[in-house]
C-alpha cells in the first residue's frame, strides 16, 4: 500500500475548489434543512400535545380509580395555582368522579434506582393524608427484578395505605417515607423493600416520599381550591 | 465493506436486492450495530427502529444524489451529516407524533440514526455518485434488509425473553420468559446464532458454486 502511494507522488496539484462554491453549498443545505426541520415541527405540534394530554390523562385516572375529570395545579411558593395561567412548576392533577367530588390528587415523584431514575405517579388521598395507589410513568429498571414494582402484589400491598400525615405546622411529612429491608415493616410510613431488587424498592420509597413532601403541604392547605374548583364554571 | 460502484449504475432489480441479501447492512457488512443490539428487544421496537432508519436512508440519500453534483468535495461530510440530521428530526417528531410509549422505548437510538454508518457509508459510497432513482431504490433496499434483520433480533429475543410476539401472550401462563434474551447479553447471543446461519447457509452456496460442472454433488 505504501509503495503505492509513494509511486504515485509527483501529482498535478488538484483544481482548488472555488470559496464561493463551498460557502453556497453549506448555506444552501442549512437553509433547506431548516426548512424541513421547521415545516416538521409546526406540522406535528399539535399532534404531540395532544398526545401527552391523552397519556397524562390515562394515568391519572388510572391511579385514580373511579375519577372520570381532572384539573391541574400547580405547585407555587405562594400554594397551589390552577396551570395554563403562565405560572410555572410541578404540576399536580385534582381528579374528580362524575358526580364532581374530589377522589384524589395525582402527584409525582423520581426516586434513583438501579438502573436510572424512577418516575412515579401516586395516589394522594387528602381526606387520610395517605397514599393510596401508585403507577409508573417511566423506568429502566432490570426486566425481572425491577419491574416487579409493578407487579408485585405483596409490594403493591405497601402502597395501598402509605401513611403521609403532615406535622402540627403543616410543613412537612411527621415521618418521612421509608423503605425497610424486605420483612421489617413495622410502620404505616414503611415500605416492605422486594427481595433481589432492594434499590428498585429504595427509588419507590424516595419518590413517594420527595412527592409527598413537596405536593401535600400545599394540598392541605389549599384544599377548598381542589375541592371548590369544579364549581368555578370550568367544565 | 461491499465493492464501492465506480461508474453510473443501472436502475436493475438487483439495485434493490442486494441489501437484503448480499449487502445486508447486519448480517454482512456488520454495520450499525448499535441499534440493532440496543432495540431489538422486541419485535415492535425492531421493526418501528428499521423503518425509521429506512426513511432516514432514503430521504438523506435522495437529497444527496440530487445535490450531487453541486456539494465541493471539501464540504461533502458537513453537508451529508446536517441533510442526514435533517431527516433524523423529521423521524423524530414523526414517531412522538404517531406514540409517545413507541418513543419512550426507542429512547436515544431515535437521535443516534445521525451518526449511524449505514447511512453516512451509503451516501458516501453510493448517493453521492449514482443518479436519484437507483439512489432511491437502493436506499429502500438496504433499509428494507436492515429492517429484517432487526425483526429477525426482535422477534426471537421477544419470544423468548418476554414469551410474547407484538405484545401477544404465546404461550401459557406456566411459561417462564428467559429473561437475559431482552437484556443486553441476549442482544448478542441472538446476532452471534444469526450469524452463523448467515454464514453457513452463504458457505455453503460458495462451495456448491466452486464444485465443477457436471460432477455430481456427492463426488467432492
Amino acid at each position: 500500500m505504501t509503495n503505492d502511494v509513494q509511486v504515485e507522488a509527483p501529482q498535478a496539484p488538484p483544481d482548488a475548489t472555488p470559496t464561493f462554491a463551498m460557502l453556497r453549498t453549506l448555506g444552501g443545505i442549512s437553509l433547506i434543512s431548516g426548512l424541513l426541520v421547521v415545516l416538521a415541527y409546526q406540522f406535528t405540534l399539535p399532534i404531540i400535545a395532544e398526545n401527552q394530554r391523552v397519556r397524562t390523562e390515562q394515568a391519572v385516572f388510572r391511579v385514580v380509580p373511579g375519577a372520570v375529570t381532572k384539573r391541574d395545579f400547580v405547585l407555587t411558593d405562594a400554594g397551589l395555582a390552577p396551570a395554563g395561567e403562565g405560572v410555572q412548576g410541578e404540576l399536580i392533577y385534582a381528579a374528580y368522579d362524575a358526580a364532581d367530588q374530589l377522589k384524589g390528587v395525582a402527584i409525582t415523584g423520581v426516586g434513583n434506582g438501579y438502573a436510572g431514575p424512577v418516575t412515579v405517579l401516586f395516589n394522594y388521598d387528602p381526606g387520610c393524608q395517605c397514599i393510596v395507589g401508585s403507577k409508573i410513568l417511566q423506568m429502566t429498571e432490570t426486566p425481572g427484578f425491577g419491574d416487579k414494582l409493578e407487579t408485585d402484589p405483596a409490594f403493591l400491598e405497601n402502597l395501598k395505605a402509605l401513611d403521609a400525615k403532615l406535622n402540627a405546622d403543616g410543613t412537612a411529612l411527621i415521618n418521612p417515607i421509608v423503605t425497610v429491608k424486605n420483612g421489617s415493616k413495622t410502620h404505616p410510613w414503611q415500605i416492605d423493600a422486594i427481595s433481589g431488587a432492594t434499590l428498585s424498592s429504595n427509588a419507590m420509597g424516595k419518590a413517594a416520599n420527595t412527592a409527598a413532601q413537596r405536593a401535600a403541604p400545599a394540598i392541605q392547605r389549599d384544599l377548598a381550591k381542589l375541592t371548590a374548583a369544579n364549581h368555578t364554571g370550568q367544565d | 465493506m461491499a465493492e464501492l460502484p465506480k461508474h453510473q449504475e443501472d436502475l436493475s432489480l438487483d439495485t434493490f436486492v442486494r441489501g437484503l441479501w448480499k449487502e445486508n447492512p447486519v448480517f454482512v457488512m456488520l454495520l450499525g450495530m448499535c441499534p440493532t443490539l440496543a432495540v431489538s428487544n422486541s419485535a415492535i421496537n425492531a421493526i418501528s427502529m428499521g423503518l425509521a432508519t429506512t426513511f432516514v436512508l432514503a430521504g438523506s440519500g435522495a437529497l444527496i444524489s440530487w445535490l450531487r453534483n453541486w456539494i465541493p468535495k471539501q464540504v461533502r461530510i458537513a453537508s451529508y451529516i446536517v441533510i442526514i440530521a435533517t431527516f433524523v428530526t423529521i423521524v423524530d417528531y414523526a414517531i412522538q407524533a404517531i406514540s409517545l410509549d413507541l418513543y419512550a422505548a426507542l429512547g436515544a437510538f431515535i437521535q443516534l440514526i445521525v451518526v449511524n454508518c449505514i447511512i453516512l457509508g451509503r451516501a458516501e459510497a453510493y448517493a453521492s455518485q449514482q443518479r436519484l432513482v437507483p439512489t432511491l431504490v437502493n436506499s429502500l433496499g438496504i433499509g428494507a434488509g436492515f429492517t429484517i434483520a432487526l425483526f429477525a433480533l426482535g422477534s426471537v429475543r421477544e419470544i423468548l425473553g418476554s414469551g410474547t410476539l407484538f405484545g401477544l401472550h404465546l404461550f401459557g401462563a406456566g411459561f417462564q420468559p428467559w429473561v437475559v434474551m431482552v437484556l443486553p447479553p441476549g442482544g448478542f447471543f441472538v446476532l452471534g446464532a444469526w450469524l452463523l446461519l448467515f454464514n453457513w447457509i452463504k458457505q455453503r452456496g460458495e462451495r456448491r458454486a466452486d464444485a465443477p460442472t457436471g460432477v455430481p454433488a456427492n463426488a467432492r
